[in-house]
């Protein structure tokens, strides 16, 4: 009785602690994580009041490092260069999980239910699969290609819908669906000869179109995941018209938040120009003459504005186009490097990484005000936590 | 820099002169006769091994280990000599994502790169 009593006690204890605490407690639907690639370091920031929370060290190599969030915002997986894959846990700013997982790695997903991460790797070329919970690997895909058993790049991973997730096969030419639905033994569907050297892939916030970015060639290869058998067909063949292309001096990027008022806004590749494809036949609806070769085209979360930055040697410029008219509306030059922006949750403001000036700048899109600086040691990737409810992302 | 460099045989001695030319600057010791120069050397040096990593990093990986292109460090270019390397640099590689850099690079400073990378200097 008296151990029941003392029990109780403490059971109130700790009820009467935590609930004084409360005040302490926070969400993280605000918070974001900003990739330092030089220190191999992240810093967490929030994106009401524009603050930095706290740093994390130990990630490994950041360079090309991206992030996905756990379905309740509350973990981040970070994938290193260095074939690193670590959670980081957003409220206490610590790592509390790492592996690593392959030699040399480019980025991941995380499955529609949250409970398994994928990493797509260059080397080991393939695509491992890990428990969200544990970082335990439950399932390994090289990305064997021929009969000789090359073995490829993988570029351009993301999730699908089912428990599925789709990558490309840099040097395979090849397109894989990866479907865990029914176990952690994949059921694989290939599609092959979808064009030379895919750098990049984006998948639809719909989960419908999975859409590959072809280095080698002036065109993109396009599957209808909503239509079986899966096929792959040729968009926007020949955009760049015979021309010469230019040279590329950083690798152009292709993400979800393409989409905007019934078109695709993309970067040309070899050409300095966005294109704008119509999302229903994917025709050519108009392009833009642009600045530089772009990297990121990326629609402000409501479409109306499309941001684009730029390889070097013009990457210190960011330009503005507006979806109606396809018209820049604004140029600006935050200084040497903007290596990446992320818009938040519902538009009004864009964070963007300023790596050689050693600051993340954040502007209002409306006016295009600066309204803060921050610093960051070569900052490159920001990643917000509403990344968590959205496919492909 | 190239402009007033004229020993172009062998920039990396120059460079690596200067580097250490550059030790009583960090130590706060006077510059005294440090010619400008010299000063002009070590900032390009810092410039060039930021580009390296950076620039070059973007495809081959910041510390030079590979990404979409390959590997880059000195295990890796063992075959290569640095002549053929720093032509490599300045026209590029047809038929692959390796673009020409000459334009942002001179003669002289793709092969103190290509030197650099033969003897890991970028790591």
């Amino acid at each position: 009785m008296k151990t029941f009593f003392a029990a109780a006690a403490l059971g109130a204890g700790l009820l009467f602690a935590s609930a004084a605490s409360s005040e302490d407690l926070r969400a993280t639907g605000d918070l974001g994580l900003i990739i330092e690639r030089a220190t191999g370091t992240a810093l967490i920031v929030e994106s009401t009041d524009r603050t930095v929370l706290a740093q994390v060290e130990g990630l490994g190599n950041l360079s090309h490092a991206s992030v996905v969030y756990s379905r309740d915002e509350r973990y981040a997986y970070v994938f290193g260069r260095d074939g690193g894959l670590s959670k980081v846990d957003m409220l206490t700013g610590k790592l509390v999980g790492r592996v690593m997982q392959a030699g040399n790695s480019i980025g991941g997903a995380i499955s529609d239910d949250g409970k398994l991460i994928a990493v797509a790797n260059y080397k080991p070329g393939g695509v491992n699969v890990f428990d969200a919970e544990t970082l335990e690997l439950v399932s390994e895909v090289p990305a064997i290609y021929d009969e000789v058993g090359n073995q490829s790049k993988t570029i351009g991973l993301v999730d699908l819908p089912g428990r599925r997730f789709a990558f490309s096969l840099w040097d395979g030419e090849q397109i894989w669906i990866l479907d865990y639905s029914k176990s952690l033994k994949p059921e694989i569907t290939k599609l092959e000869d979808i064009g030379v050297f895919p750098y990049d892939a984006l998948v639809t916030g719909d989960g419908r179109h999975y859409i590959v970015g072809l280095f080698g060639e002036d065109g993109l290869a396009h599957v209808d995941l909503w239509k079986e058998p899966l096929t792959v067909e040729r968009i926007m063949d020949g955009y760049g018209k015979g021309e010469e292309p230019l040279p590329v001096y950083k690798m152009p990027h292709l993400e979800g938040w393409a989409k905007a008022n019934g078109m695709y806004a993309l970067p040309a590749i070899g050409r300095h120009e966005v294109l704008f494809m119509d999302e229903r036949d994917f025709t050519e609806v108009d392009r833009v003459k642009v600045h530089g070769q772009p990297v990121f085209a990326m629609a402000r979360p409501d479409g109306r504005q499309i941001w684009v930055n730029f390889a070097p040697p013009h990457n210190d410029t960011i330009q503005v186009i507006d979806i109606l008219e396809r018209k820049i509306i604004k140029t600006m030059k935050p200084g040497p490097g903007v290596l990446h922006m992320e818009f938040t949750p519902r538009g009004n403001e864009v964070w963007m990484s300023v790596r050689d000036k050693n600051e993340i700048h954040v502007y209002d899109t409306t006016d295009f005000s600066l309204k803060e600086v921050l610093p960051a040691e070569k900052p490159s990737g920001i990643f917000f936590t509403s990344r968590a409810h959205q496919l492909g992302l | 820099m190239a402009k007033t460099e004229r020993s172009a045989q062998n920039p990396l001695r120059s460079f690596l002169k200067a580097g250490v030319l550059a030790l009583p600057l960090l130590t706060g010791a006077p510059l005294g006769a440090l010619a400008d120069e010299e000063a002009l050397k070590i900032i390009d040096r810092e410039k060039l091994t930021d580009f390296v990593q950076q620039d070059c990093g973007s495809c081959h990986g910041l510390t030079l280990e590979g990404g979409l292109g390959g590997p880059i460090l000195p295990e890796n270019l063992e075959h290569m000599d640095s002549d053929v390397i720093q032509e490599v640099i300045l026209g590029g590689l047809p038929g692959t994502a390796m673009p020409p850099w000459r334009g942002f690079l001179t003669e002289t400073e793709a092969a103190f790169i290509a030197e650099g990378l033969k003897t890991g200097a970028f790591k």
